[in-house]
Protein backbone atom coordinates (compact mmCIF):
# COMPACT_ATOMS: atom_id res chain seq x y z
CA UNK A 1 0.00 0.00 0.00
CA UNK A 2 0.88 3.53 -0.53
CA UNK A 3 2.38 4.45 2.56
CA UNK A 4 1.95 7.65 4.45
CA UNK A 5 6.01 8.26 4.60
CA UNK A 6 6.77 8.56 0.67
CA UNK A 7 4.03 10.02 -0.79
CA UNK A 8 4.59 10.81 -4.03
CA UNK A 9 8.31 10.44 -4.16
CA UNK A 10 10.71 8.77 -5.87
CA UNK A 11 10.92 4.93 -5.93
CA UNK A 12 14.83 5.15 -5.33
CA UNK A 13 13.66 7.36 -2.03
CA UNK A 14 10.96 4.44 -1.22
CA UNK A 15 13.69 1.43 -1.55
CA UNK A 16 16.05 3.31 0.60
CA UNK A 17 13.76 4.47 3.34
CA UNK A 18 13.42 0.55 3.48
CA UNK A 19 16.74 -0.39 3.97
CA UNK A 20 17.07 -1.62 0.18
CA UNK A 21 20.78 -1.60 -1.45
CA UNK A 22 21.32 -0.09 -4.95
CA UNK A 23 23.15 -3.68 -5.34
CA UNK A 24 19.40 -5.36 -4.18
CA UNK A 25 17.94 -2.71 -6.70
CA UNK A 26 20.11 -3.82 -9.74
CA UNK A 27 19.42 -7.97 -8.45
CA UNK A 28 16.54 -7.05 -8.92
CA UNK A 29 16.63 -5.20 -12.56
CA UNK A 30 18.78 -7.73 -13.77
CA UNK A 31 16.11 -10.81 -12.71
CA UNK A 32 13.42 -8.35 -14.93
CA UNK A 33 15.34 -8.07 -17.57
CA UNK A 34 15.77 -11.39 -17.61
CA UNK A 35 12.67 -12.44 -17.18
CA UNK A 36 11.43 -9.84 -19.79
CA UNK A 37 14.03 -11.15 -21.87
CA UNK A 38 16.07 -8.09 -22.32
CA UNK A 39 19.63 -7.41 -23.21
CA UNK A 40 21.41 -7.50 -20.10
CA UNK A 41 22.41 -4.34 -20.53
CA UNK A 42 19.05 -3.27 -19.52
CA UNK A 43 19.58 -3.90 -16.21
CA UNK A 44 21.44 -0.93 -15.14
CA UNK A 45 19.48 1.78 -17.58
CA UNK A 46 16.47 -0.30 -15.69
CA UNK A 47 17.92 0.51 -12.09
CA UNK A 48 18.85 3.61 -13.04
CA UNK A 49 15.38 4.46 -14.46
CA UNK A 50 13.76 2.80 -11.80
CA UNK A 51 15.66 4.56 -8.94
CA UNK A 52 14.63 8.33 -10.02
CA UNK A 53 10.97 7.45 -11.52
CA UNK A 54 8.10 8.65 -8.97
CA UNK A 55 5.99 5.89 -7.57
CA UNK A 56 3.33 4.90 -10.38
CA UNK A 57 0.29 5.47 -8.46
CA UNK A 58 -2.08 2.40 -9.29
CA UNK A 59 -5.38 1.51 -8.30
CA UNK A 60 -6.76 -1.68 -7.86
CA UNK A 61 -9.99 -2.93 -8.16
CA UNK A 62 -11.82 -6.00 -7.83
CA UNK A 63 -14.96 -7.47 -9.45
CA UNK A 64 -16.09 -10.83 -10.01
CA UNK A 65 -13.22 -12.39 -8.79
CA UNK A 66 -11.95 -15.15 -5.84
CA UNK A 67 -8.74 -13.07 -4.92
CA UNK A 68 -6.39 -15.75 -6.52
CA UNK A 69 -4.68 -13.09 -8.15
CA UNK A 70 -4.10 -11.06 -4.99
CA UNK A 71 -2.93 -13.82 -3.49
CA UNK A 72 -0.56 -15.12 -6.14
CA UNK A 73 0.97 -11.62 -5.94
CA UNK A 74 0.97 -11.00 -2.48
CA UNK A 75 2.08 -14.38 -1.52
CA UNK A 76 4.47 -14.97 -3.86
CA UNK A 77 7.53 -17.55 -2.79
CA UNK A 78 9.83 -15.08 -3.25
CA UNK A 79 9.02 -11.67 -1.45
CA UNK A 80 12.59 -9.72 -1.81
CA UNK A 81 11.33 -9.82 -5.65
CA UNK A 82 7.93 -9.68 -6.31
CA UNK A 83 7.19 -7.79 -3.15
CA UNK A 84 9.49 -5.04 -4.58
CA UNK A 85 6.84 -4.20 -7.02
CA UNK A 86 5.26 -2.86 -4.10
CA UNK A 87 8.16 -0.72 -3.49
CA UNK A 88 7.84 0.38 -7.56
CA UNK A 89 4.26 1.28 -7.19
CA UNK A 90 2.11 3.35 -4.65
CA UNK A 91 -1.22 1.36 -4.43
CA UNK A 92 -3.40 3.64 -3.70
CA UNK A 93 -6.65 1.57 -3.72
CA UNK A 94 -7.10 -2.32 -3.44
CA UNK A 95 -9.78 -3.46 -1.44
CA UNK A 96 -8.26 -6.70 -0.05
CA UNK A 97 -4.94 -4.95 0.88
CA UNK A 98 -5.83 -1.46 2.39
CA UNK A 99 -6.58 -0.99 5.98
CA UNK A 100 -9.69 1.36 5.55
CA UNK A 101 -13.03 0.35 4.36
CA UNK A 102 -16.23 1.87 3.75
CA UNK A 103 -16.69 5.46 2.99
CA UNK A 104 -13.09 6.09 3.63
CA UNK A 105 -12.15 3.36 1.33
CA UNK A 106 -13.83 5.26 -1.32
CA UNK A 107 -12.44 8.70 -0.42
CA UNK A 108 -9.10 7.39 -0.52
CA UNK A 109 -9.71 5.70 -4.30
CA UNK A 110 -11.29 9.62 -5.21
CA UNK A 111 -8.10 11.53 -3.96
CA UNK A 112 -5.59 9.04 -5.69
CA UNK A 113 -7.58 9.36 -8.51
CA UNK A 114 -7.63 13.50 -8.30
CA UNK A 115 -4.51 13.08 -7.38
CA UNK A 116 -2.86 11.08 -10.76
CA UNK A 117 -5.65 12.20 -13.02
CA UNK A 118 -4.73 10.71 -16.24
CA UNK A 119 -1.96 9.17 -14.85
CA UNK A 120 -2.63 6.31 -13.40
CA UNK A 121 -2.76 2.74 -14.07
CA UNK A 122 -5.79 0.61 -13.28
CA UNK A 123 -5.78 -3.02 -12.15
CA UNK A 124 -8.43 -4.65 -12.67
CA UNK A 125 -9.22 -8.65 -11.57
CA UNK A 126 -12.38 -10.75 -12.15
CA UNK A 127 -14.84 -9.97 -14.68
CA UNK A 128 -17.59 -7.51 -15.31
CA UNK A 129 -21.04 -8.07 -15.06
CA UNK A 130 -23.19 -6.36 -17.60
CA UNK A 131 -26.92 -8.62 -17.15
CA UNK A 132 -29.65 -5.97 -16.37
CA UNK A 133 -26.80 -3.41 -15.75
CA UNK A 134 -24.42 -5.62 -14.17
CA UNK A 135 -26.50 -5.48 -10.48
CA UNK A 136 -24.97 -8.73 -10.18
CA UNK A 137 -21.75 -7.41 -8.68
CA UNK A 138 -21.50 -4.24 -6.73
CA UNK A 139 -19.41 -2.13 -4.41
CA UNK A 140 -19.93 0.32 -2.52
CA UNK A 141 -23.71 0.11 -4.04
CA UNK A 142 -22.52 0.82 -7.31
CA UNK A 143 -22.28 -1.86 -10.00
CA UNK A 144 -18.69 -3.03 -11.15
CA UNK A 145 -20.01 -1.81 -14.32
CA UNK A 146 -20.23 1.70 -13.44
CA UNK A 147 -17.01 1.55 -11.42
CA UNK A 148 -15.05 0.81 -14.39
CA UNK A 149 -16.02 3.18 -17.16
CA UNK A 150 -15.96 5.79 -14.09
CA UNK A 151 -11.95 4.91 -13.03
CA UNK A 152 -10.49 3.65 -16.37
CA UNK A 153 -11.93 7.28 -17.97
CA UNK A 154 -9.06 8.90 -16.05
CA UNK A 155 -6.14 5.98 -16.25
CA UNK A 156 -3.14 6.15 -18.22
CA UNK A 157 -3.62 2.62 -18.97
CA UNK A 158 -5.55 -0.44 -17.98
CA UNK A 159 -4.01 -3.82 -16.86
CA UNK A 160 -6.68 -6.30 -16.75
CA UNK A 161 -5.13 -9.60 -13.93
CA UNK A 162 -6.14 -12.65 -14.32
CA UNK A 163 -7.97 -14.66 -17.23
CA UNK A 164 -11.09 -13.01 -15.59
CA UNK A 165 -10.58 -9.21 -16.40
CA UNK A 166 -8.83 -10.82 -19.06
CA UNK A 167 -11.17 -12.51 -20.80
CA UNK A 168 -14.28 -12.86 -18.84
CA UNK A 169 -12.77 -16.38 -16.80
CA UNK A 170 -14.81 -18.60 -14.94
CA UNK A 171 -17.57 -16.19 -14.81
CA UNK A 172 -17.64 -15.95 -18.19
CA UNK A 173 -18.47 -19.80 -18.40
CA UNK A 174 -21.50 -21.29 -20.00
CA UNK A 175 -23.98 -20.23 -19.20
CA UNK A 176 -22.63 -17.21 -17.73
CA UNK A 177 -25.45 -15.85 -16.03
CA UNK A 178 -24.41 -12.68 -15.00
CA UNK A 179 -23.56 -11.60 -18.20
CA UNK A 180 -19.61 -11.52 -17.39
CA UNK A 181 -17.11 -9.84 -20.01
CA UNK A 182 -13.72 -8.53 -20.34
CA UNK A 183 -12.56 -5.49 -19.20
CA UNK A 184 -11.19 -4.79 -22.53
CA UNK A 185 -14.89 -5.28 -24.04
CA UNK A 186 -16.01 -2.02 -21.26
CA UNK A 187 -12.89 -0.17 -21.97
CA UNK A 188 -12.44 0.67 -25.69
CA UNK A 189 -10.55 3.88 -25.51
CA UNK A 190 -7.77 3.31 -22.86
CA UNK A 191 -4.55 0.89 -23.54
CA UNK A 192 -5.59 -2.53 -21.95
CA UNK A 193 -2.74 -4.78 -20.92
CA UNK A 194 -3.90 -8.66 -20.36
CA UNK A 195 -2.00 -10.81 -18.03
CA UNK A 196 -4.15 -13.32 -17.79
CA UNK A 197 -3.85 -16.98 -15.65
CA UNK A 198 -5.76 -18.58 -13.31
CA UNK A 199 -4.08 -17.15 -11.45
CA UNK A 200 -1.70 -15.15 -13.36
CA UNK A 201 2.56 -15.67 -12.35
CA UNK A 202 3.21 -13.25 -10.26
CA UNK A 203 6.62 -12.24 -11.75
CA UNK A 204 4.52 -11.68 -15.37
CA UNK A 205 2.30 -8.91 -13.09
CA UNK A 206 5.22 -7.74 -11.71
CA UNK A 207 7.69 -7.52 -14.54
CA UNK A 208 4.94 -6.24 -16.75
CA UNK A 209 4.34 -3.29 -14.17
CA UNK A 210 7.96 -2.71 -14.13
CA UNK A 211 8.37 -2.61 -18.11
CA UNK A 212 5.94 0.33 -18.12
CA UNK A 213 7.19 2.24 -15.27
CA UNK A 214 10.99 2.05 -16.49
CA UNK A 215 10.53 2.54 -20.45
CA UNK A 216 6.79 5.19 -19.68
CA UNK A 217 5.36 2.31 -22.49
CA UNK A 218 3.42 -0.70 -22.92
CA UNK A 219 5.54 -3.46 -23.57
CA UNK A 220 4.68 -5.86 -26.81
CA UNK A 221 1.53 -7.42 -26.71
CA UNK A 222 0.35 -10.36 -28.61
CA UNK A 223 -2.86 -10.81 -30.29
CA UNK A 224 -4.70 -10.61 -27.31
CA UNK A 225 -2.94 -8.12 -25.51
CA UNK A 226 -0.87 -10.19 -23.68
CA UNK A 227 3.14 -9.06 -23.06
CA UNK A 228 4.62 -11.17 -25.50
CA UNK A 229 8.22 -11.70 -23.22
CA UNK A 230 5.39 -13.99 -20.67
CA UNK A 231 3.31 -14.70 -23.26
CA UNK A 232 5.32 -15.35 -26.20
CA UNK A 233 5.74 -19.03 -26.39
CA UNK A 234 3.20 -21.98 -25.37
CA UNK A 235 3.75 -24.13 -22.44
CA UNK A 236 4.15 -26.98 -25.11
CA UNK A 237 7.34 -25.31 -27.13
CA UNK A 238 9.06 -25.31 -23.20
CA UNK A 239 7.41 -27.95 -21.39
CA UNK A 240 11.06 -30.37 -20.58
CA UNK A 241 7.91 -33.51 -21.01
CA UNK A 242 8.17 -32.21 -25.29
CA UNK A 243 10.57 -35.08 -25.85
CA UNK A 244 8.62 -37.71 -25.53
CA UNK A 245 5.42 -36.07 -27.10
CA UNK A 246 7.75 -36.13 -30.36
CA UNK A 247 8.22 -39.49 -29.75
CA UNK A 248 4.60 -40.37 -29.45
CA UNK A 249 5.04 -41.66 -25.33
CA UNK A 250 1.85 -40.79 -24.08
CA UNK A 251 0.80 -41.61 -20.05
CA UNK A 252 -2.47 -42.86 -20.85
CA UNK A 253 -3.83 -42.40 -17.10
CA UNK A 254 -2.42 -40.29 -13.79
CA UNK A 255 -0.88 -43.44 -12.46
CA UNK A 256 0.52 -45.57 -15.42
CA UNK A 257 3.90 -46.59 -16.07
CA UNK A 258 3.77 -43.73 -18.77
CA UNK A 259 2.69 -41.29 -15.93
CA UNK A 260 5.87 -42.69 -13.76
CA UNK A 261 8.35 -42.58 -16.42
CA UNK A 262 7.12 -38.83 -16.91
CA UNK A 263 5.72 -39.16 -20.18
CA UNK A 264 3.66 -36.46 -22.07
CA UNK A 265 0.01 -35.31 -20.78
CA UNK A 266 -1.36 -34.73 -23.78
CA UNK A 267 -3.52 -37.95 -23.22
CA UNK A 268 -4.63 -37.05 -20.08
CA UNK A 269 -6.12 -34.10 -21.60
CA UNK A 270 -2.58 -31.75 -21.42
CA UNK A 271 -4.23 -28.10 -23.37
CA UNK A 272 -0.13 -26.99 -23.46
CA UNK A 273 0.19 -26.68 -27.36
CA UNK A 274 -2.49 -23.76 -27.26
CA UNK A 275 -1.84 -22.68 -24.39
CA UNK A 276 0.59 -19.26 -23.98
CA UNK A 277 1.89 -18.49 -20.71
CA UNK A 278 5.63 -18.61 -19.00
CA UNK A 279 4.82 -21.59 -16.51
CA UNK A 280 7.40 -24.03 -18.28
CA UNK A 281 9.92 -21.43 -17.43
CA UNK A 282 9.21 -19.33 -14.53
CA UNK A 283 7.55 -22.11 -13.09
CA UNK A 284 5.79 -21.38 -9.49
CA UNK A 285 6.46 -21.08 -6.00
CA UNK A 286 9.82 -19.64 -6.58
CA UNK A 287 10.97 -21.66 -9.40
CA UNK A 288 10.10 -25.30 -7.77
CA UNK A 289 7.82 -26.84 -10.42
CA UNK A 290 4.48 -26.13 -12.39
CA UNK A 291 1.52 -28.31 -13.40
CA UNK A 292 2.94 -30.53 -15.72
CA UNK A 293 5.86 -31.27 -13.60
CA UNK A 294 3.70 -32.16 -10.94
CA UNK A 295 2.19 -34.82 -13.30
CA UNK A 296 -0.90 -32.85 -14.48
CA UNK A 297 -1.92 -31.47 -17.99
CA UNK A 298 -2.38 -27.70 -18.61
CA UNK A 299 -5.51 -26.50 -18.11
CA UNK A 300 -4.83 -23.87 -20.59
CA UNK A 301 -5.79 -21.14 -17.77
CA UNK A 302 -4.34 -18.58 -19.54
CA UNK A 303 -6.43 -18.72 -23.18
CA UNK A 304 -10.01 -17.32 -23.29
CA UNK A 305 -13.07 -19.62 -22.39
CA UNK A 306 -10.17 -22.54 -21.23
CA UNK A 307 -13.93 -23.57 -19.11
CA UNK A 308 -15.45 -24.33 -21.92
CA UNK A 309 -13.17 -26.52 -23.93
CA UNK A 310 -14.74 -29.92 -23.83
CA UNK A 311 -13.51 -30.36 -20.40
CA UNK A 312 -9.91 -30.68 -18.70
CA UNK A 313 -9.12 -34.46 -19.39
CA UNK A 314 -10.30 -34.34 -23.40
CA UNK A 315 -7.94 -34.73 -25.16
CA UNK A 316 -7.03 -31.99 -27.84
CA UNK A 317 -7.34 -33.87 -30.65
CA UNK A 318 -10.91 -35.15 -29.63
CA UNK A 319 -13.74 -33.65 -30.89
CA UNK A 320 -16.11 -31.73 -28.39
CA UNK A 321 -19.16 -32.83 -29.44
CA UNK A 322 -22.44 -30.19 -28.20
CA UNK A 323 -24.95 -32.97 -29.13
CA UNK A 324 -23.98 -36.28 -29.99
CA UNK A 325 -27.51 -37.48 -31.14
CA UNK A 326 -27.65 -34.60 -34.00
CA UNK A 327 -25.29 -37.89 -35.62
CA UNK A 328 -28.10 -40.28 -34.68
CA UNK A 329 -30.47 -38.19 -35.76
CA UNK A 330 -28.54 -37.40 -39.10
CA UNK A 331 -28.04 -41.30 -39.58
CA UNK A 332 -32.19 -41.40 -39.00
CA UNK A 333 -32.80 -39.06 -41.63
CA UNK A 334 -30.48 -40.44 -44.23
CA UNK A 335 -32.21 -43.91 -44.06
CA UNK A 336 -35.15 -41.88 -44.52
CA UNK A 337 -34.11 -40.55 -47.83
CA UNK A 338 -32.52 -43.71 -48.80
CA UNK A 339 -36.06 -45.53 -48.10
CA UNK A 340 -37.73 -42.77 -50.00
CA UNK A 341 -35.74 -43.19 -52.96
CA UNK A 342 -35.61 -46.68 -53.02
CA UNK A 343 -39.86 -46.22 -53.08
CA UNK A 344 -39.67 -43.55 -55.81
CA UNK A 345 -37.19 -45.72 -58.23
CA UNK A 346 -40.03 -48.57 -57.26
CA UNK A 347 -43.01 -46.51 -58.53
CA UNK A 348 -41.58 -45.04 -61.26
CA UNK A 349 -40.31 -48.93 -62.54
CA UNK A 350 -43.70 -50.46 -61.51
CA UNK A 351 -45.44 -47.65 -63.76
CA UNK A 352 -43.44 -48.08 -66.23
CA UNK A 353 -43.88 -51.73 -66.74
CA UNK A 354 -47.41 -51.07 -66.13
CA UNK A 355 -47.68 -48.87 -69.57
CA UNK A 356 -45.31 -50.89 -71.41
CA UNK A 357 -47.83 -53.73 -70.73
CA UNK A 358 -50.47 -51.36 -71.54
CA UNK A 359 -48.66 -50.68 -75.06
CA UNK A 360 -47.85 -54.62 -75.62
CA UNK A 361 -51.85 -55.35 -75.09
CA UNK A 362 -53.04 -52.91 -77.12
CA UNK A 363 -50.66 -53.40 -79.76
CA UNK A 364 -51.91 -57.17 -79.39
CA UNK A 365 -55.00 -56.18 -79.69
CA UNK A 366 -54.73 -54.24 -82.73
CA UNK A 367 -52.73 -56.58 -84.34
CA UNK A 368 -55.37 -58.73 -87.01
CA UNK B 1 -15.58 -18.73 -30.09
CA UNK B 2 -11.50 -19.09 -30.94
CA UNK B 3 -11.50 -21.15 -34.88
CA UNK B 4 -9.81 -23.93 -32.54
CA UNK B 5 -13.52 -24.29 -30.57
CA UNK B 6 -14.83 -24.31 -33.90
CA UNK B 7 -13.38 -26.87 -35.56
CA UNK B 8 -13.32 -29.18 -32.56
CA UNK B 9 -16.92 -28.37 -31.97
CA UNK B 10 -19.64 -27.34 -34.09
CA UNK B 11 -17.36 -27.92 -37.70
CA UNK B 12 -16.46 -31.51 -37.12
CA UNK B 13 -20.23 -32.28 -35.45
CA UNK B 14 -21.94 -30.99 -38.64
CA UNK B 15 -19.50 -32.74 -41.28
CA UNK B 16 -19.84 -35.70 -38.88
CA UNK B 17 -23.55 -35.50 -39.24
CA UNK B 18 -23.42 -34.71 -43.32
CA UNK B 19 -21.16 -37.40 -44.02
CA UNK B 20 -23.64 -40.46 -41.73
CA UNK B 21 -26.74 -39.06 -43.47
CA UNK B 22 -24.77 -38.87 -47.07
CA UNK B 23 -23.56 -42.24 -46.59
CA UNK B 24 -26.69 -44.00 -45.21
CA UNK B 25 -28.69 -42.31 -48.13
CA UNK B 26 -26.55 -43.62 -50.79
CA UNK B 27 -25.39 -46.82 -50.19
CA UNK B 28 -29.05 -47.69 -49.10
CA UNK B 29 -30.90 -45.96 -52.19
CA UNK B 30 -28.30 -47.57 -54.44
CA UNK B 31 -28.70 -51.20 -52.61
CA UNK B 32 -32.63 -51.11 -52.69
CA UNK B 33 -32.58 -49.98 -56.48
CA UNK B 34 -34.62 -52.47 -58.15
CA UNK B 35 -32.05 -54.40 -60.39
CA UNK B 36 -32.45 -55.46 -64.59
CA UNK B 37 -33.03 -59.14 -64.42
CA UNK B 38 -29.98 -60.44 -66.09
CA UNK B 39 -32.21 -62.48 -69.00
CA UNK B 40 -28.68 -63.91 -70.17
CA UNK B 41 -28.01 -68.04 -69.68
CA UNK B 42 -25.30 -69.06 -67.40
CA UNK B 43 -22.86 -70.56 -69.13
CA UNK B 44 -22.10 -74.14 -68.00
CA UNK B 45 -19.50 -74.74 -65.48
CA UNK B 46 -19.90 -70.94 -64.28
CA UNK B 47 -18.92 -70.16 -60.80
CA UNK B 48 -21.56 -69.52 -58.47
CA UNK B 49 -22.57 -65.01 -58.42
CA UNK B 50 -21.02 -64.96 -54.71
CA UNK B 51 -17.39 -66.50 -55.84
CA UNK B 52 -17.95 -65.11 -58.90
CA UNK B 53 -17.84 -61.36 -57.07
CA UNK B 54 -15.48 -62.51 -54.50
CA UNK B 55 -13.12 -63.54 -57.48
CA UNK B 56 -13.69 -60.84 -59.51
CA UNK B 57 -12.78 -58.14 -56.41
CA UNK B 58 -9.67 -60.26 -55.69
CA UNK B 59 -8.42 -60.06 -59.51
CA UNK B 60 -8.91 -56.38 -59.24
CA UNK B 61 -6.21 -56.00 -56.92
CA UNK B 62 -3.68 -56.59 -59.72
CA UNK B 63 -3.02 -55.22 -62.85
CA UNK B 64 -3.54 -58.08 -65.45
CA UNK B 65 -0.83 -59.77 -67.54
CA UNK B 66 -0.07 -57.70 -70.71
CA UNK B 67 -0.50 -53.94 -69.48
CA UNK B 68 2.55 -51.88 -69.19
CA UNK B 69 4.38 -50.57 -66.75
CA UNK B 70 2.42 -47.44 -66.34
CA UNK B 71 -0.56 -48.95 -65.16
CA UNK B 72 1.52 -50.84 -62.62
CA UNK B 73 3.09 -47.99 -61.10
CA UNK B 74 -0.82 -46.29 -61.43
CA UNK B 75 -1.75 -49.23 -59.14
CA UNK B 76 1.48 -49.47 -57.30
CA UNK B 77 0.89 -45.64 -56.22
CA UNK B 78 -2.66 -46.03 -55.35
CA UNK B 79 -1.53 -48.90 -53.01
CA UNK B 80 1.14 -46.91 -51.32
CA UNK B 81 -1.26 -43.78 -50.52
CA UNK B 82 -3.71 -45.90 -49.34
CA UNK B 83 -1.51 -47.68 -47.55
CA UNK B 84 -0.08 -44.52 -45.92
CA UNK B 85 -3.15 -42.73 -45.58
CA UNK B 86 -4.56 -45.65 -43.25
CA UNK B 87 -0.99 -45.89 -41.35
CA UNK B 88 -1.82 -42.31 -40.76
CA UNK B 89 -5.27 -42.00 -39.70
CA UNK B 90 -5.56 -45.48 -37.67
CA UNK B 91 -1.98 -44.98 -36.27
CA UNK B 92 -1.33 -41.41 -35.16
CA UNK B 93 -2.55 -41.85 -31.73
CA UNK B 94 -3.78 -37.75 -32.00
CA UNK B 95 -6.26 -39.66 -34.55
CA UNK B 96 -6.72 -42.81 -31.95
CA UNK B 97 -7.82 -40.42 -29.20
CA UNK B 98 -10.29 -38.63 -31.83
CA UNK B 99 -11.57 -42.11 -32.46
CA UNK B 100 -12.21 -43.00 -28.87
CA UNK B 101 -13.91 -40.03 -28.37
CA UNK B 102 -16.25 -41.27 -30.90
CA UNK B 103 -16.33 -45.05 -30.63
CA UNK B 104 -15.15 -45.35 -27.55
CA UNK B 105 -12.63 -48.11 -28.88
CA UNK B 106 -8.60 -46.93 -28.87
CA UNK B 107 -5.46 -49.20 -29.57
CA UNK B 108 -1.79 -48.76 -29.51
CA UNK B 109 -0.95 -45.96 -31.59
CA UNK B 110 2.72 -46.08 -33.79
CA UNK B 111 5.97 -43.42 -33.14
CA UNK B 112 5.54 -40.22 -34.02
CA UNK B 113 8.70 -40.42 -36.48
CA UNK B 114 6.57 -43.47 -38.35
CA UNK B 115 3.48 -41.43 -38.89
CA UNK B 116 5.64 -38.60 -40.17
CA UNK B 117 8.03 -40.30 -42.50
CA UNK B 118 4.34 -41.99 -43.93
CA UNK B 119 2.68 -38.14 -44.59
CA UNK B 120 5.64 -37.62 -46.27
CA UNK B 121 5.45 -40.39 -48.63
CA UNK B 122 1.66 -40.18 -48.79
CA UNK B 123 2.00 -36.80 -49.71
CA UNK B 124 4.74 -37.88 -52.33
CA UNK B 125 2.74 -40.66 -53.85
CA UNK B 126 -0.60 -38.38 -54.14
CA UNK B 127 1.39 -35.35 -56.07
CA UNK B 128 2.19 -38.69 -58.08
CA UNK B 129 -1.24 -39.73 -59.17
CA UNK B 130 -2.06 -35.63 -59.71
CA UNK B 131 0.91 -35.66 -62.21
CA UNK B 132 -0.18 -38.73 -63.68
CA UNK B 133 -3.42 -37.33 -64.23
CA UNK B 134 -2.40 -34.38 -65.74
CA UNK B 135 -0.12 -35.89 -68.12
CA UNK B 136 -1.74 -38.89 -69.45
CA UNK B 137 -3.78 -37.91 -72.62
CA UNK B 138 -6.49 -40.86 -71.69
CA UNK B 139 -6.74 -39.87 -67.85
CA UNK B 140 -6.74 -35.98 -68.94
CA UNK B 141 -9.99 -37.06 -71.24
CA UNK B 142 -11.53 -38.94 -68.32
CA UNK B 143 -11.23 -37.01 -65.25
CA UNK B 144 -13.19 -34.56 -64.11
CA UNK B 145 -13.85 -31.83 -61.43
CA UNK B 146 -14.97 -34.38 -59.40
CA UNK B 147 -11.05 -36.29 -59.70
CA UNK B 148 -9.48 -33.24 -59.04
CA UNK B 149 -11.50 -31.64 -55.86
CA UNK B 150 -10.86 -35.19 -54.60
CA UNK B 151 -7.56 -35.21 -54.93
CA UNK B 152 -7.46 -31.99 -53.46
CA UNK B 153 -9.85 -32.52 -50.24
CA UNK B 154 -7.98 -35.99 -49.99
CA UNK B 155 -4.67 -34.02 -49.98
CA UNK B 156 -5.39 -30.96 -47.80
CA UNK B 157 -5.51 -32.89 -44.25
CA UNK B 158 -2.39 -34.61 -44.57
CA UNK B 159 -0.37 -31.63 -45.98
CA UNK B 160 -1.98 -29.56 -43.31
CA UNK B 161 -1.81 -32.83 -40.28
CA UNK B 162 1.99 -32.62 -40.89
CA UNK B 163 2.25 -28.73 -40.88
CA UNK B 164 0.36 -28.84 -37.54
CA UNK B 165 2.89 -32.01 -36.38
CA UNK B 166 5.88 -29.80 -37.49
CA UNK B 167 4.35 -26.68 -36.41
CA UNK B 168 5.18 -25.46 -39.51
CA UNK B 169 3.80 -21.47 -40.84
CA UNK B 170 1.40 -20.70 -38.36
CA UNK B 171 0.32 -20.53 -34.27
CA UNK B 172 0.00 -24.69 -33.38
CA UNK B 173 -4.32 -23.60 -32.27
CA UNK B 174 -4.49 -22.04 -35.50
CA UNK B 175 -3.00 -25.09 -37.96
CA UNK B 176 -4.51 -27.89 -35.81
CA UNK B 177 -7.72 -26.03 -36.25
CA UNK B 178 -7.55 -25.85 -39.85
CA UNK B 179 -6.23 -29.57 -40.17
CA UNK B 180 -9.77 -29.85 -38.34
CA UNK B 181 -11.38 -28.42 -40.97
CA UNK B 182 -9.86 -29.92 -44.03
CA UNK B 183 -10.96 -33.21 -42.46
CA UNK B 184 -14.19 -31.67 -41.81
CA UNK B 185 -14.49 -30.55 -45.27
CA UNK B 186 -13.50 -34.12 -46.91
CA UNK B 187 -16.30 -35.99 -44.56
CA UNK B 188 -18.38 -33.55 -45.67
CA UNK B 189 -17.35 -34.09 -49.55
CA UNK B 190 -17.04 -37.66 -49.03
CA UNK B 191 -20.47 -38.93 -49.70
CA UNK B 192 -21.41 -37.18 -52.70
CA UNK B 193 -18.10 -37.55 -54.36
CA UNK B 194 -15.25 -39.78 -55.33
CA UNK B 195 -14.25 -40.58 -51.88
CA UNK B 196 -17.78 -42.60 -51.67
CA UNK B 197 -15.36 -45.83 -53.46
CA UNK B 198 -14.34 -46.44 -49.91
CA UNK B 199 -17.73 -48.59 -49.89
CA UNK B 200 -18.98 -48.63 -53.50
CA UNK B 201 -15.59 -50.99 -54.78
CA UNK B 202 -16.40 -53.60 -53.06
CA UNK B 203 -19.97 -53.47 -54.54
CA UNK B 204 -18.55 -52.57 -58.59
CA UNK B 205 -15.97 -54.78 -58.53
CA UNK B 206 -17.89 -57.57 -57.40
CA UNK B 207 -20.86 -56.83 -59.87
CA UNK B 208 -18.59 -56.68 -62.60
CA UNK B 209 -16.84 -59.72 -61.22
CA UNK B 210 -20.57 -61.41 -61.28
CA UNK B 211 -21.36 -59.94 -64.63
CA UNK B 212 -18.67 -61.47 -66.71
CA UNK B 213 -18.46 -64.52 -64.21
CA UNK B 214 -21.88 -65.32 -65.44
CA UNK B 215 -20.93 -65.21 -69.04
CA UNK B 216 -17.83 -67.73 -67.97
CA UNK B 217 -15.35 -64.30 -68.53
CA UNK B 218 -12.65 -63.92 -66.10
CA UNK B 219 -12.35 -60.47 -65.64
S1 LIG C 1 2.82 -32.53 -21.28
FE1 LIG C 1 1.53 -31.05 -22.39
S2 LIG C 1 2.82 -29.29 -22.79
FE2 LIG C 1 4.16 -30.98 -22.19
S3 LIG C 1 4.78 -31.93 -24.13
FE3 LIG C 1 2.96 -33.03 -23.44
S4 LIG C 1 1.25 -31.96 -24.44
FE4 LIG C 1 3.03 -30.61 -24.56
Amino acid sequence: MSDGNHPGGTIGEALLARGISRRSLLKYTGYLASILALPPMASRAMADALAKAPRQSVIWLSFQECTGCTESLTRSFNPTLEDMIFDLISLDYHETLMAVSGAAAEEAMQAARAANKGKYVLVVDGSVSTAEGGIYSTNAGKTNLATLKDMASDAAAVLSVGTCAAFGGIPHAKPNPTGAVPVSEIVTDKPVINIPGCPPIPEAIAGTVAYIITFGKLPDLDHLSRPKAFFGDSIHDRCYRRPFYDKGLFAKSFDDEGARNGWCLYEVGCKGPVTYNACATLKWNGGVSFPIQSGHGCLGCSEPDFWDRGGFYKPLSASVMGNPAIIGGAAVAGIVAGAASVALARKRRAEALAAQSKASAAAQEKMP
Amino acid sequence: MSLLDFARGPAIEVALAVFTLGVMWRLISLLGLPWAKDRTVRRAGAPSDFSAGVSGFIRHLWVPKGFGMTSRFALINGYVFHLGLAIIFFGFVQHILFLRGLFGVSWPGLPTSVISIAAVVTLGSLVAALVRRMTSPVMRLISTANDYFTWLITTLPVLTGLLAVSHLGARYETLLAIHILTVAALLIWFPFGKLMHAFLVFLTRAETGVFYGRRGVKI
